[in-house]
């Protein structure tokens, strides 16, 4: 006799033991501590801070390690902890012009006041597989030298006081900035949402549509104006103290893109910017944020909008990774119903097919 | 001229001394270029004009701005509505200027693409005027469908077919039947025969020449081609660096051009 | 780092406050898609996000809460979302839909009428009728603005130039109050005719899109059609092989590596209820059905 599946519950929490099981892996190896995987896998912390929207390196630690190293499910966690947040408020702009840098390079001159600054990098690597690394040993210590007081503006203030530039867009005081977590993203979005939208963005999807201009598909002749990584303070303005008090520091990375642009019948030529921002050292994001927000700018500048690139509804619809991941996995749930639907309708139309056209049956019996 | 307006045509327009449109003073500037300037003229019911002019001699723009698509940097566009009132296209509302521009207006592009929707059968494409105002009758919109389908001289045998099976002459065509079907009062044509060729466009023309005067419709036809004018309309705008040079009936302008422009238009082209 | 504690139903009181007023609009234009900050939730999107939220925002502690999937009570992720409202909440929780006063669903409507006072609170995975037809959303909400739902029949039409019928088996779209067309969710058409005049509050909560809609309580719901090819419900040929139901929605089950399959109720606490009273179906006897 047929009895209706039942039992899903003592399955699921049957999974969920053996999950917690695959998690911790062999017992004899040691259990891996949040420290170690914010000081060894620093880049991948930085990405889950980045994407879950939340600068806490210990918390995204934890993510990592009962994601089990999935960072998409480590950003995921990261969201859902960070919606249940109380929101005090917005801090002030921050100043990446008085940024502690310890990492600041730029492609479009060969030096620049206050320097290029190489820092940790893996640029200029070669990428073979070190067989030391197998082994336990600590490295040599780095050279260091002195912090330099000498300021380090950025590469496009310099290039904006010949005009050569366009200014940054100014917000007026008293426009709030959007906050797309809060409020539901409407279309067309301004600058500020996409940049946010952006920022959040899964850096897979960001970096191949970045690509893909740099491919033809929406070019915008871009230059690496500069890319600084280092330690920015934050300030928050206490409404009660009536000024800003400083909250601690967060490390960031800036891109700053410099794109070519050709002038129109009442603009003259001159560059243009393309921007990105992301926590911690995430240069590969950055730079692909900068890129995807010049190609969502062709409206505003005249261009033609044709590549994927340049779609805003497109881009911004489809670059958050914990949706995407949402509705491509939720596939996996139960559809019994709808396919039930499906099933009825199919030999319904079969059924029909085969009345009409007899002969058909036959040729193909 | 009289050979080739039906009589029914010309009495609706001989007797309808109330202009259907009116122009008044369009300009369009794109920056520092002025694409139209100071253009004025009135459409008379089941008049036909036509607006001739090289390519960037503003009649594309001057044709988005009388079909409300583009708005003028001066100047108006007004409209006598089914009730008998003018009203300015400038004040209608989203939902009224829709509504009239799928209901008492048609309009041809030039890539038929533009004006069907592709990947959707031949009835669907002329009956979907019909359900967005109301048609909820299956068998009612199939039938105005394949009536259709017949005067554009389309097979409906292919009613459920999809235009990307046509031919190009019969997707120009079908376009012209699903702007017909609600029976509108003025159509819009953007270089209807372009990218056609020479045999298919005579058969179109022909066509378009026969069911304007039948209907009594008023159209507006933008075209490079003086041939066309010519065959279509009654009178003509010519235009040059987004100004009208010359205005008049077509048969006294195309035989008798005064500007040595439309001199030059006319004389590049076989007689029609 | 302390551990983290929960507000009452997961959600913080503004995000309820924010989501209930999104709620209330959605009730005053009935099936009007209202845009709301739909927050991360525990849960992946596409598992129910948005009814988690809409549910989690109007339960309170004196709620009696059921949570179906697929008409069931026992699939994984109705049991996982209860589990959740169970331990973040502490609401009492039941598989009976008459005793419910919350219900949410994925995919059903109960077979059992709904009553007054009762909430149905829907999953939506895409909450645009005209999604699947035009693919902007700037195009789409032009189109409700102005009741251009011209292509939404063009669809139909071409289901019957095609097939003879319309080939829409599931999310069958609606009119609500005869202005918006409205999806209904996932749900087999056979259940479209429950949504009419119903006296329950049905809420739609679709999390990833960011979207509210509802249909208030005795409103009319209509399923699009032409005068000439009606709607029509669609369900099985048979009886439930548990409990005889002829009367309900039905799931097929495939038995054996043979093939051979058997069709029960797809609603679970229906089929029970019937078993309980002594309805019996071809692979049932009175006495087993009551301890099922």
């Amino acid at each position: 006799m047929y009895v209706a599946v039942k039992g899903g519950e003592r399955a699921i929490d049957n999974a969920h033991r053996l999950l917690a099981d695959a998690r911790r892996g062999n017992r004899d190896v040691p259990e891996l501590t949040l420290d170690q995987i914010s000081e060894q896998l620093a880049l991948g912390v930085d990405r889950v801070m980045s994407e879950g929207s939340l600068y806490d390196r210990e918390l995204a630690a934890l993510a990592i390690k009962q994601a089990r190293g999935d960072l998409i499910e480590a950003i995921f966690l990261v969201r859902a902890f960070r919606a249940t947040l109380p929101r005090f408020g917005s801090s002030e702009p921050v100043d990446t012009g008085a940024m502690a840098v310890r990492r600041r390079i730029s492609s479009t001159f060969k030096d620049i006041p206050g320097g290029q600054i190489l820092g940790p990098t893996f640029d200029y690597t070669h990428r073979l597989l070190d067989p030391q690394l197998a082994e336990s040993g600590d490295p040599a210590e780095p050279a260091t030298a002195e912090a330099s007081d000498a300021p380090t503006p950025r590469v496009t203030d310099i290039l904006r006081q010949d005009g050569l530039i366009e200014e940054s867009p100014v917000a007026e005081d008293d426009s709030a900035v959007g906050d797309l977590t809060r409020e539901p993203l409407n279309f067309p979005a301004g600058r500020d949402l996409r940049l946010q939208n952006l920022a959040r963005a899964d850096e897979g999807f960001l970096l191949a549509l970045g690509y893909s201009t740099q491919r033809g598909y929406g070019r915008n002749h871009p230059f690496a104006g500069e890319i600084r990584f280092g330690d920015v303070e934050v300030f928050f303005e206490a409404e009660d103290a009536g000024f800003a008090v400083p909250l601690g520091s967060v490390a960031l990375t800036e891109c700053q893109m410099v794109n070519q642009f050709k002038g129109s019948a009442t603009e003259a030529p001159r560059f243009t910017r393309g921007y990105g921002l992301a926590f911690g050292q995430s240069e590969r994001k950055a730079m692909s944020m900068a890129l995807v927000d010049r190609a969502l700018r062709a409206q505003e500048l005249g261009e033609d909008v044709k590549a994927p690139a340049q779609d805003e509804e497109f881009v911004l619809s489809h670059s958050d990774n914990v949706q995407a991941t949402g509705f491509v996995e939720h596939l996996k749930l139960p559809h019994y119903v709808d396919f039930q639907s499906e099933l009825g309708l199919l030999r319904k139309l079969r059924a029909e097919f085969n009345q009409d056209q007899p002969e058909l049956r036959e040729a193909a019996e | 001229m009289l050979d080739r307006v039906s009589s029914a045509a010309l009495d609706t327009f001989v007797a309808s001394d109330q202009p259907l449109l009116i122009a008044d003073g369009l300009s369009k500037r794109y920056g520092r270029i002025d694409a139209c300037r100071g253009v004025s003229f009135e459409l008379f019911p089941g008049e036909v004009l036509a607006i001739v002019g090289e390519s960037g001699s503003g009649k594309s723009t001057l044709l988005q701005m009388l079909s409300g698509q583009m708005t003028p940097s001066a100047g108006r566009v007004s409209y006598r509505m089914r009730d008998g009132v003018l009203r300015d296209l400038a004040e209608l509302g989203e939902a009224e200027r829709r509504l009239l521009l799928r209901t008492d207006w048609g309009f041809v592009h030039q890539d038929p693409a533009q004006g069907l929707r592709m990947a959707v059968s031949a009835g669907a494409n002329v009956g979907e005027r019909l359900m967005a105002i109301g048609w909820n009758h299956y068998g009612k919109i199939r039938s105005v469908a394949s009536d259709w389908l017949e005067r554009v001289e389309i097979d409906t045998g292919r009613i459920d077919d999809a235009p990307r099976t046509y031919s190009g002459g019969m997707r120009q065509r079908l376009q012209i039947a699903r702007n017909l079907v609600t029976d509108p009062r003025l159509v819009f044509m953007d270089e209807p025969t372009g990218g056609l060729d020479v045999s298919v466009q005579a058969r179109l023309l022909d066509l378009v020449r026969s069911l304007v005067a039948e209907l009594g419709l008023a159209a507006i036809v933008v075209t490079h081609d003086l041939a066309v004018a010519r065959l279509l309309s009654h009178r003509i705008l010519v235009m040059k660096s987004g100004r009208v040079i010359e205005t008049g009936l077509t048969d006294q302008v195309l035989d008798d051009p005064r500007e040595p422009y439309t001199q030059l238009l006319v004389s590049s082209i076989l007689p029609a | 780092m302390t551990e983290a504690t929960y507000n009452f139903a997961y959600l913080d009181e503004q995000t309820k406050r924010m989501i209930r007023r999104a709620i209330l609009k959605a009730i005053a234009i009935p099936g009007y898609q209202v845009p709301f900050a739909s927050r991360e939730m525990p849960m992946p999107y596409g598992w129910g996000t948005g009814g988690v939220q809409v549910t989690a925002s109007i339960l309170g502690p004196d709620d009696t809460l059921k949570v179906i999937d697929q008409g069931s009570d026992d699939t994984t992720n109705a049991i996982s979302i209860r589990k959740f409202f169970a331990k973040t909440a502490g609401v009492a929780t039941t598989t009976s839909t008459p005793d419910a006063s919350v219900i949410q669903t994925r995919h059903r409507i109960p077979e059992t009428p709904l009553h007054e006072g009762q909430v149905l609170v829907y999953q939506v995975p895409i909450p645009e009728p005209l999604r699947y037809l035009e693919p902007r959303e700037t195009e789409t909400r032009r189109m409700h603005a102005l009741a251009e739902y011209g292509l939404m029949h063009v669809k139909l039409y071409e289901d019957i130039a095609k097939f003879g019928h319309i080939a829409t088996a599931y999310a069958y779209p609606v009119k609500v109050a005869g202005r918006y067309v409205m999806d209904p969710s996932p749900t087999p058409k056979f259940d479209n005719p429950k949504m009419d005049n119903c006296p329950a509050l049905q809420l739609f909560g679709a999390g990833r899109e960011k979207r509210i809609y509802a249909i208030p309580p005795y409103t009319q719901v209509v399923s699009l059609d032409f005068e000439d090819h009606p709607f029509t419900r669609y369900r099985q040929d048979g009886c439930c092989a548990l409990c005889g139901a002829d009367d309900s929605y039905l799931d097929e089950i495939v038995t054996d590596n043979a093939g051979t399959r058997m069709f029960v109720c797809s609603d679970t606490d229906y089929c029970e209820g019937r078993r309980a009273e002594g309805h019996t179906g071809s692979e049932t006897t009175p006495m087993e059905s009551a301890h099922a």
